[in-house]
């Protein structure tokens, strides 16, 4: 249980402090303190402008908090910001792609811009695994969502971070694609490496998470850690008590 | 920030000695008439409006440099007042040029010059006016007053480069050559006048700013509690 | 060296999207033949006069044309939030500045050599032992309006109204440039060349260190959030 392994002197895979952000009057995030373990799978939950988007976002570095340290196992993201993207891959809603480049364009693009060597056999492999091989050479503008979202997931993984930031990854996926999408994290989770997610998907998410997080108002309202089968359990009487917390 | 009592009476007090000097005490220009008595405005507002880029420049840098709304008010804050000069520039220069000169415009390097630091200065509070986030409106500007702020002086060299290779009867370059010595007093005061003016009205905009900034920060506080 | 990869990856990125697009050299390049059209009707330059205005009506071509490439710069990262993709990479943000400077600088280029050789067929200009200057006046002129325009490009692009805070923001600063450009191709077509052509090619020189120097420093700032 990654639990266990915090009391093995293990360094966390993210630990926020104090962060606060504001955009002019609103306030978006507020006293946000968060440890995320390495092999956590960790859901954000929230409504709507609760501030899900905004700490993924804060997390990583294409927004500046107003005040508060992030750690990314244990550097400092504002200190040696390259250095922990390395680290880190982003899985937004939308799909970073280039329409009009092939899938193996865009994967040699990203790959180039992550400085990585090896790059083609990385690339092979890659499509391999999302199984888009058959389709490297299309471009993108012919994808479906599912596809889209698989070569998303090939590009933010293509340096090989230790953590993957996912902002509602489901939105927008048949069946089958989040299925893939589900088995693919699951795996990516057993490898000891982190996910941080939010979503709306509450069915899908939860299948094997192990600790959510309920955002409200930029602040975590409640917070839950426990083995995928509890956290369901947990989560549904959390509903139950709070009802309309998610509209 | 709001300018202090000491700062008003002083102010006045220049801008009534400008007023004095210009229209009382220097005398009549020989050939041009009572209409080059604008001449001591037209040449101060021109002042500070070269003032009011430097201050953006040099306050758009710190603003950039060091992140706080201090800096990003005082920028905006003396672009609107140059703003305000600069357009009192290209407006004295044909009320002076016509019944003078008999033309209203002349594409000397130096109304030129003035012509674009304008539209400078337009651009600047036109690209404040239509950015949302306060912070990004803040860098944004910042950026494009450095940019347009060091292009003014470019612009100006320029343009004196090129009237020397294509000559045109330049108009006003008599101006400071040949001055009374009443004249001159009456400039310099002028000078001095519309200077304090200037820092004047600045002070009073930083200090509306400040006063919209402590009203959103009672809001934020509200918005806490609830 | 990690910058040069990246901006050559921007580069080529770039590229090979408007060789499928060619949304930026065809939209420039008619843009610039309605333009030459548009004078041809108010001035009705006649073979006299085209030696007198004829570097002027190019120029105003070469920016009007290079404003609307130049407004696409970043629309293609626009699209699927992109640009925050490569924000996101560890890459020095004067690397994605300097990638879509080039790539703007290669496209205005491209359209400018069609616009100028329509230019030379409209109003019978021999241009002839002149063509290296003129090529080299070209390359410079284009080079300060792509580095000044790519900066002012990202800043417009977080307006309300991008496409027309561009020119508002993008002309005065560019003034220069125009300038320089116009009298050097003057100075270039005189017969023999002028010194003042020399004068003018220093003078772009100079606007053209400071105007990739300044936007270089300032890029980072705009692209924060």
């Amino acid at each position: 249980m990654a639990q266990d392994q915090a009391s093995a002197q293990t360094k966390p895979a993210i630990r926020l402090e104090g962060i606060e952000k504001w955009f002019g009057v609103t306030r978006a995030l507020q006293g946000i303190n968060l440890v995320v373990w390495p092999g956590d799978f960790l859901v954000l939950l929230g409504r709507n402008g609760a501030g899900k988007s905004t700490l993924l976002r804060v997390i990583a570095r294409l927004a500046k908090p107003n005040s508060g340290r992030i750690l990314v196992k244990e550097i400092d993201i504002g200190r040696h910001t390259d250095q922990v993207r390395l680290q880190l891959g982003f899985v937004a809603h939308s799909s970073y792609l280039y329409s009009n480049l092939t899938a193996r364009e865009n994967l040699r693009f990203f790959g180039r811009m992550y400085r990585m060597d090896k790059l083609e056999v990385r690339i092979k492999e890659a499509l391999r695994w999302v199984g888009l091989d058959e389709s490297a050479d299309r471009r993108v503008k012919g994808f479906s969502r599912g596809m889209q979202q698989r070569l998303s997931i090939a590009r933010a993984t293509l340096h090989g971070p230790d953590i993957l930031l996912m902002d509602e990854p489901y939105s927008g996926l048949d069946l089958e694609a989040s299925e893939l999408l589900s088995t693919w994290m699951r795996e990516f989770v057993g490898r000891g490496k982190t996910i941080l997610m939010a979503t709306h998907d509450l069915e899908q998410g939860l299948a094997f998470v192990n600790r959510w997080a309920l955002l409200e108002k930029g602040t975590i309202a409640e917070e839950y850690s426990g083995d995928p089968g509890r956290i369901r359990e947990r989560y549904k009487q959390f509903l139950r008590e709070r009802r309309g917390a998610f509209s | 920030m709001k300018p202090s009592v000491l700062h008003a009476l002083c102010m006045l007090v220049l801008v009534l000695a400008a007023l004095y000097t210009a229209f009382l005490y220097a005398p009549t220009e020989v050939t041009m008439g009572e209409v080059q008595r604008i001449f001591y405005f037209h040449v101060s507002s021109a002042w500070t409006s070269f003032l009011g880029i430097f201050l953006v420049l040099l306050f758009s840098i710190f603003s950039l440099l060091n992140g706080s709304r201090a800096w990003d008010i005082r920028a905006a804050a003396a672009a609107e007042v140059g703003a305000i000069f600069c357009s009192l520039v290209l407006i004295t220069g044909p009320i002076w040029a016509k019944p003078v000169w008999g033309i209203w415009w002349t594409w000397d390097a130096r109304l030129t010059s003035f012509f674009v630091l304008w539209l400078i200065y337009m651009g600047y509070l036109m690209l404040r006016r239509l950015v949302e986030l306060p912070e990004q409106r803040a860098r944004l500007s910042a950026v494009f007053g450095i940019l347009g702020a060091m292009d003014v002086p470019i612009v100006y060299m320029a343009n004196r480069w090129w009237r020397t290779q294509h000559p045109q009867p330049v108009i006003a370059g008599g101006e400071n050559s040949g001055l009374d010595p009443a004249m001159r007093v009456a400039l310099f005061v002028s000078l001095a006048a519309f200077t304090s003016l200037y820092f004047y009205l600045w002070r009073l905009r930083c200090g509306i700013e400040e006063l919209q900034d402590s009203g959103d920060a009672l809001h934020r506080q509200f918005q806490s509690m609830s | 060296m990690h910058f040069l990869n990246q901006v050559g990856a921007i580069l080529w990125k770039d590229i090979l999207t408007e060789f499928r697009t060619k949304d930026a050299i065809a939209s420039m390049l008619l843009f610039g033949l309605l333009v030459i059209l548009m004078f041809h009707f108010a001035f009705e330059p006649d073979s006299l006069e085209t030696e007198k205005y004829g570097p002027g009506l190019l120029w105003v071509t070469f920016i009007f044309a290079g404003m609307l490439g130049m407004n696409r710069t970043f629309a293609g990262e626009k699209e699927n939030d992109n640009l925050q993709s490569l924000m996101l990479a560890p890459v020095n943000w004067g690397a994605i500045f300097t990638g879509k400077m080039l790539a703007n600088l290669l496209f205005m280029l491209m359209a400018e050599t069609v616009i100028l050789f329509c230019f030379c067929v409209f109003f019978n200009v021999n241009l002839g032992p002149r063509l290296g200057w003129v090529a080299l006046i070209t390359f410079l002129g284009t080079l300060g309006f792509a580095s000044a325009g790519t900066i002012l490009a990202a800043v417009s692009m977080n307006t309300r109204m991008s496409d027309v805070m561009l020119p508002i923001l993008f002309l005065p600063v560019a003034l220069p440039a125009v300038l320089g450009s116009v009298e050097s191709t003057a100075a270039a077509l005189t017969d023999p060349p002028g010194e003042a052509l020399g004068f003018w090619l220093r003078f772009l020189v100079v606007y053209d260190i400071i105007f990739i120097t300044l936007p270089l420093l300032l890029f980072d700032y705009v692209l924060e959030e």
